[in-house]
């Protein structure tokens, strides 16, 4: 009783001096303060964005220079050395938007094809039992990790494919390749009557050897059965288009290069000297990242995994395909990912060298020519988010789907 | 009839057999061991000879070293002639200072030995008084520092950004990065954490944003763009443009690696913190931020490797930094040789390879130091 009568005089007590301050009460309470402080961090916010608008529109006024987008119509007059589609001086400026993205995409896919490919084979080697081959790879991963990728592409592009032969004394294989100063030819097909067929047998396929895969692995759930679906799609893949160019002729022929007077090769495709370098620069340097992923994801699978395939009776090549590597996928997918992206974003170096990237063509030439920073610069920063939000977006679903789902 | 023949002590052990431990063992097991095994190691220890010898003929053997113009580093003779050191003697200075003048070249010696003098006791893990060091060199430093270069005050001459060139930039730009961006990723890695959702939506839109644009529009946006936000009698210097983007960019990435940090801080601690009843802010610098910061310090050097490897960027918004300077020390007509090219980028090359490979080796030091490694 008097441990209660004292609690009580006590809440009495309190209770009357928040009725006396009742501001404290409202200052210490936390939802208020939290409003409060959310409440001014967006008035600060929009003052900010307010003050900068502001003194844009300013500036813009003094220095005489345009707004608005009109100018993605007007005529871009400059000429653009390595195009995907149609271009000439009298296109506009979206055109030029247009090219350089297709060009900064061209060089990305290229270049995590060769670097995921490059990366393989070094992560790979740096496992290997033989001391020769490691020390090879870990050299090459050092070297490529720790010098920077401008002075890479400086010198695969000064060092290594300016100093080609000239056209005359190209390097060339089977008389189909060619690599000269000019740059590197392949050959172009050409597509005649009858190849759209070739194309609708090519998606055919790819659609039945995934039906195929489903259906396997479904039938091996139920009965056990293995079925050999990586052979099967194959052959359906490299088959049935095959087939279908038999039956219509080969419409697909090829177009070589073939030189044209002292200088020049004609026909082909021909890619600049500045896309070989750069590719060769953002395979190599991104490669030694992929390898030490691919290094890290391998080593992360518990060895008691190899050892219990082992004493199962598997030999290492199923144990390898069948346990290691579906379990090191989870470890390598993700950093894979953001490395793919950096490669992309890293490809906005190509302006050092010439070649007509988004980065080169729009932000570079465009902005010089028409002055409008807070356009172009804007577009150009909106282009690489949406390629980096979409590869974080497909990243997060990735490893949603795989996570580790514990009991 | 004789007694069986009894052993009074243990039999000494035998060697093991020749050929399965020592040197040789290991030659079996891992260069020889089998027909495909021994020809890749004698493919392989071919090629890494071959590429050492010609590095070594290259830059030792036939190599120029005294000389004073282009003509100590032509071929005579029809001899092959390997690199040209005289050219780096000559350019030497451009290389380390820029056009700083030379009779305030005392300066930037000043701060980079300062420099060297707070850093290297910082890195020792077994050196006390970490807290005073790190105060004097991420406060105290960079203001003597920025007072010492640009001068203007204290009686030493006004050295204009645009003078500064080579190592000089290079170091600056990196070190204000990264000392710059702490503060400012700690922030926003906090921000990301709360509860207050406009705190953590903008968090999230701001480090998103510079995670997700390559650092060359950053630099283009803080050297275009920026004059046009800020008020026109502002006038903002090229080197100030480009370390103002340059700390955007890497607050967005400290900021992730700062929460990946704060993420591995057990709830305990938070939990402790609000029971002692200290506040917000309180809880994180005294008890939360220390540990966070001590366990992301691998992560940290490894954002400054990335950082030092990305200031050659600033080299397409015209300001020189090391590569840029010797690009242009490259192109002189005086030194115009075959040989040139190929000695300032190995000259380069060993000077960024260096300052990268010295840092990750000492950020795997400290991981297994700091025991934040994997654990096998």
């Amino acid at each position: 009783m008097p441990v209660q009568d004292k609690a009580e005089s006590a809440g009495n007590q309190s209770r009357g001096s928040s009725q006396a301050s009742s501001i404290s009460a409202w200052i210490y309470n936390p939802q208020i303060r939290a409003f409060v402080f959310q409440a001014l961090l967006l008035l600060f916010v929009g003052y900010l964005c307010y003050s900068f608008i502001s003194n844009a529109y300013e500036n813009m006024q003094r220095q005489n220079l345009a707004g608005g987008f009109n100018f993605l119509g007007f005529t871009s007059g400059f000429d653009i050395n390595f195009t995907l589609i149609e271009y000439n001086e009298t296109s506009t400026y979206g055109r030029v938007l247009l090219v350089g993205l297709l060009n900064t995409l061209l060089v990305a896919a290229i270049g995590i094809f060769f670097a995921t490919i490059i990366g393989l084979i070094v992560g790979i080697a740096r496992l290997s039992n033989n001391w020769g081959v490691q020390k090879l790879a870990t050299a090459y991963v050092e070297v490529t990790r720790n010098l920077p990728l401008l002075f890479q592409i400086l010198f695969w592009y000064m060092a290594v494919i300016r100093p080609l032969p000239a056209v005359k004394d190209s390097y060339k294989l089977f008389d189909l390749f060619y690599l000269n100063v000019r740059g590197a030819y392949i050959p172009r097909p050409v597509f005649s009557a009858g190849a759209e067929f070739v194309g609708i047998a090519l998606v055919i396929a790819v659609v039945l050897a995934i039906i195929i895969g489903k259906w396997a692995h479904r039938r091996q759930m139920q009965t056990g059965q293995q079925f050999p679906v990586w052979t099967s799609s194959l052959g359906l893949i490299i088959g049935l288009p095959l087939i279908v160019l038999m039956l219509t002729g080969f419409p697909i022929s090829f177009e070589t290069p073939v030189q044209s007077g002292p200088f020049n090769l004609a026909g082909g495709i021909r890619m600049v000297p500045e896309l070989v370098a750069l590719i060769l620069a953002l395979s190599t340097y991104t490669a030694g990242f992929i390898a030490e992923i691919i290094r890290a994801g391998i080593v992360a699978v518990s060895h008691g995994q190899t050892e219990a395939a082992y004493s199962l009776g598997l030999r290492p090549s199923p144990t390898l395909r069948l346990i290691v590597i579906p379990q090191a996928m989870r470890v390598i997918i993700p950093p894979m990912t953001s490395q793919y992206l950096n490669l992309t974003k890293n490809s906005s170096l190509a302006v050092a060298i010439g070649y007509p990237d988004l980065v080169a063509v729009f932000a570079g030439t465009t902005l010089n020519q028409t002055g409008q920073a807070i356009e172009v610069i804007a577009i150009t920063m909106g282009c690489y988010l949406v390629i980096s939000l979409l590869t974080s977006g497909f990243m997060n679903w990735y490893n949603r789907r795989i996570a580790l789902v514990e009991r | 009839m004789t007694a069986a023949f009894i052993r009074s002590e243990l039999a000494a052990p035998l060697p093991p057999p020749p050929m399965s431990v020592g040197p040789l063992a290991w030659m079996r097991l891992h260069m020889f061991s089998s027909v495909w095994d021994s020809i890749v190691t004698v493919i392989t220890l071919t090629l890494g000879l071959y590429v050492a010898w010609a590095l070594v003929d290259y830059m030792l053997l036939s190599a120029v070293f005294v000389g004073q113009s282009r003509e100590a580093c032509l071929p005579h003779n029809g001899q092959q002639v390997g690199a040209c050191w005289p050219f780096i003697y000559a350019k030497f200075n451009q290389f380390i200072y820029g056009i700083y003048p030379e009779t305030e070249r005392w300066r930037p010696n000043v701060v980079y030995l300062l420099g060297a003098l707070l850093v290297v006791p910082l890195l020792i893990p077994s050196v006390p008084f970490k807290t005073l060091n790190a105060v004097l060199f991420l406060v105290v430093y960079p203001v003597v520092a920025f007072f010492l270069l640009v001068g203007g005050v204290f009686g030493l001459p006004a050295v204009r950004t645009a003078e500064w060139g080579g190592l000089l930039v290079t170091l600056v730009v990196a070190v204000t990065g990264i000392v710059a961006s702490l503060p400012l990723g700690i922030v926003l890695a906090l921000g990301r954490r709360s509860h207050l959702s406009i705190v953590r939506l903008f968090s999230i839109i701001f480090i998103e944003f510079w995670r997700g644009v390559p650092l060359i529009t950053v630099l283009f946006f803080a050297n275009r763009m920026l004059p046009l936000f800020l008020p026109s009698d502002w006038s903002v210097d090229g080197l100030l443009r480009a370390l103002i983007g340059v700390t955007l960019f890497a607050a967005a990435y400290m900021a992730e690696v700062i929460r990946g940090g704060l993420q591995a801080i057990p709830k305990g601690q938070y939990e402790g913190a609000m029971a002692l009843g200290l506040s917000y802010w309180r809880m994180m610098f005294l008890i939360v931020l220390p540990q966070a910061l001590k366990l992301v310090i691998p992560g940290i050097v490894n954002t400054f490797i990335g950082l030092f490897k990305d200031t050659t960027l600033v080299a397409i918004v015209g300001i020189f930094d090391l590569l840029g300077q010797i690009r242009s020390a490259v192109s002189d007509p005086n030194w115009s040789t075959p040989g040139t090219l190929y000695t300032g980028f190995f000259f380069a090359g060993v000077i960024y390879f260096f300052f990268c490979f010295g840092m990750s080796r000492y950020s795997m030091f400290l991981e297994r130091r700091l025991h934040t490694g994997h654990k096998k």
